[in-house]
């Protein structure tokens, strides 16, 4: 039974990460609290859902979530943020906006019932680990989790776009001045954060639901998540998501009232040692 | 090849500088003097249009085109490169990663990552060092380095031996000194006069925002009442 519970944290561990970790990068790199970061999750799912749904496709319909979702990051940036940036508060006011049109859209076209992505044949059933039947769709999600780490890393850590992203985080006016249009950066940065929301959405409609108020309960868990890694840090996300998963899913077994405390009493603790969070560095 | 013509520029309501004009040509090193808060920083960014100051007057140009409207980076792009007061290297990228961001390691053309270490070989052995862990001195060759991969034709230099041991310093003149020779451009600020006085060709004095002395480096060493009067140097 612990061992269950402790794949199911980790399991949900690696969900919050890929949704979390683009919610890092773009709010590290463009200081941008992207409260639509949620819609784009749920958004991530229906699409999802209508594309495997009409192609018969798993995967069609997770690149199509992917790809749909960073589209609609490209009109976010281009088409609103552009004209507040640098202005924090206005852009965080904007985005909270876009989420709530975002969810009253989905409303409108998706209606009020849950839906769920329809489990793939090839990843239906149970790996049988030792004593213990686990579903073979949530270790899908857990090495899908672990393959997005891997590629974030190499990209951020091993290439000149990961540079150009890490030099952004540290002094962007620099950036600039050393002849690199930041622009560009920030927004394929933000294609790529949006991306990997639309396949977070993809994946929690699978093995959660999709509903109306999905984007907010997501977006709170990655708040936290981000709050303790710290801003922008991909393996402060990748603690902080263990961490969040872990707690979350004990909490609910062993003090299901507390569950919300659970969470965010810990996140408290640390921020009052931590401001920045684990990985966190003054901007 | 640079010109400054009648700048006025803003920080907020605080008027800082106060129509300064100055030039730079091909192969020649000026240097902007003045003490601590008369300008010298504030030419510096409005000439790189960062987001502060605002320049509210006058013009600057580049090979007789207007910069006053582009973006950094598009300034940048035209070769002007900035070697920033305090360094500002990136704290999280190694040495390598400094110069490769800005060009690829394949690139043949003008300032190889070779050539860069090359010039500065104490850098070639902190390669894999990031920013923060380098010592002074090598931290503005690396800022130095970084500015020449944009194959510069102007460099803006602001207080390059800030903070730096004499010997550094000595090694810093050196590499400006062979920028020059090969027809670079370099607009210096300085507060340490002496090194400004050992390398630049003319000099520009700054008060309070505004130019009050327009001299070569024969004229001021000929006539020094005017190092004495702005800088209160004897």
């Amino acid at each position: 039974m612990l061992a269950f519970q402790i794949m199911n944290g980790l399991t949900f561990a690696a969900l919050l990460f890929v949704v979390a970790s683009g919610f890092t990068l773009i709010f590290g790199l463009l200081r941008i609290v992207n409260l639509a970061h949620g819609a784009l999750y749920l958004f991530g799912g229906y699409i999802g859902f209508t594309i495997s749904k009409l192609t018969g496709s798993f995967l069609i319909g997770g690149i199509g979530a992917m790809l749909c979702v960073a589209i609609m990051g490209l009109l976010l940036d281009q088409g609103l943020l552009r004209f507040v940036r640098g202005f924090e508060l206005r852009q965080v006011m904007l985005t909270l906006g876009v989420a709530f049109v975002l969810n009253d859209l989905a409303l409108v076209m998706w209606g009020g019932d849950t839906f769920t992505v329809a489990t793939p044949e090839w990843l239906q059933g149970a790996v049988v680990i030792g004593s213990l039947f686990y579903p073979k769709f949530r270790i899908f999600v857990l090495v899908v989790g672990i393959l997005v780490f891997i590629s974030l890393w190499l990209l951020i850590n091993k290439t000149r776009l990961g540079a150009l992203i890490r030099a952004g985080v540290d002094d962007l006016e620099m950036v600039e001045a050393c002849g690199i249009d930041i622009r560009r950066v920030f927004l394929v940065t933000f294609m790529l954060g949006s991306a990997l929301a639309g396949l977070g959405g993809m994946l929690g409609g699978t093995f959660l639901a999709l509903y109306p108020s999905a984007d907010a309960e997501i977006l709170v868990f990655s708040l936290a998540v981000v709050i303790i890694g710290g801003r922008g840090s991909l393996v402060g996300a990748a603690i902080g998501s263990l961490l969040i998963g872990l707690l979350n899913t004990f909490g609910q077994v062993w003090f299901p009232q507390l569950a919300y405390f659970v969470i965010f009493g810990p996140m408290a603790v640390l921020l009052a040692f931590r401001p920045l969070g684990l990985f966190g560095k003054a901007a | 090849m640079l010109e400054i013509d009648g700048l006025h520029s803003y920080y907020g309501d605080a008027h800082v500088l106060q129509g300064v004009s100055l030039n730079v040509a091909p192969g020649e090193i000026v240097a902007l003097l003045g003490r601590n808060g008369m300008g010298k920083t504030t030419t510096i960014r409005s000439i790189m249009n960062l987001r502060q100051p605002v320049v509210r007057q006058g013009e600057i140009r580049y090979r007789g085109e207007r910069l006053n409207d582009l973006s950094p980076h598009a300034i940048a792009r035209r070769k002007i490169a900035l070697v920033p007061q305090g360094r500002r290297l990136f704290a999280s990228l190694t040495v390598t990663e400094h110069l490769t961001m800005l060009k690829p390691a394949s690139a043949k053309h003008g300032w190889t990552i070779a050539r860069a270490f090359d010039a500065f070989p104490r850098l070639a052995e902190r390669k894999h060092h990031r920013g923060n862990q380098l010592s002074g001195g090598e931290r503005q060759m690396l800022a130095v380095a970084r500015a020449l991969m944009i194959d510069p034709e102007v460099v803006l230099m602001d207080e390059p031996s800030e903070g730096l041991a004499p010997v550094m310093v000595q090694a810093l003149e050196g590499v400006i000194a062979a920028l020059r020779g090969e027809g670079l451009g370099i607009l210096l600020v300085e507060q340490n006069l002496y090194s400004a006085l050992a390398l630049a060709d003319r000099i520009y004095l700054i008060e309070t925002g505004r130019i009050v002395h327009h001299g070569s480096k024969a004229e001021l060493e000929a006539d020094p009442s005017a190092l004495q009067r702005y800088l209160g140097v004897h």
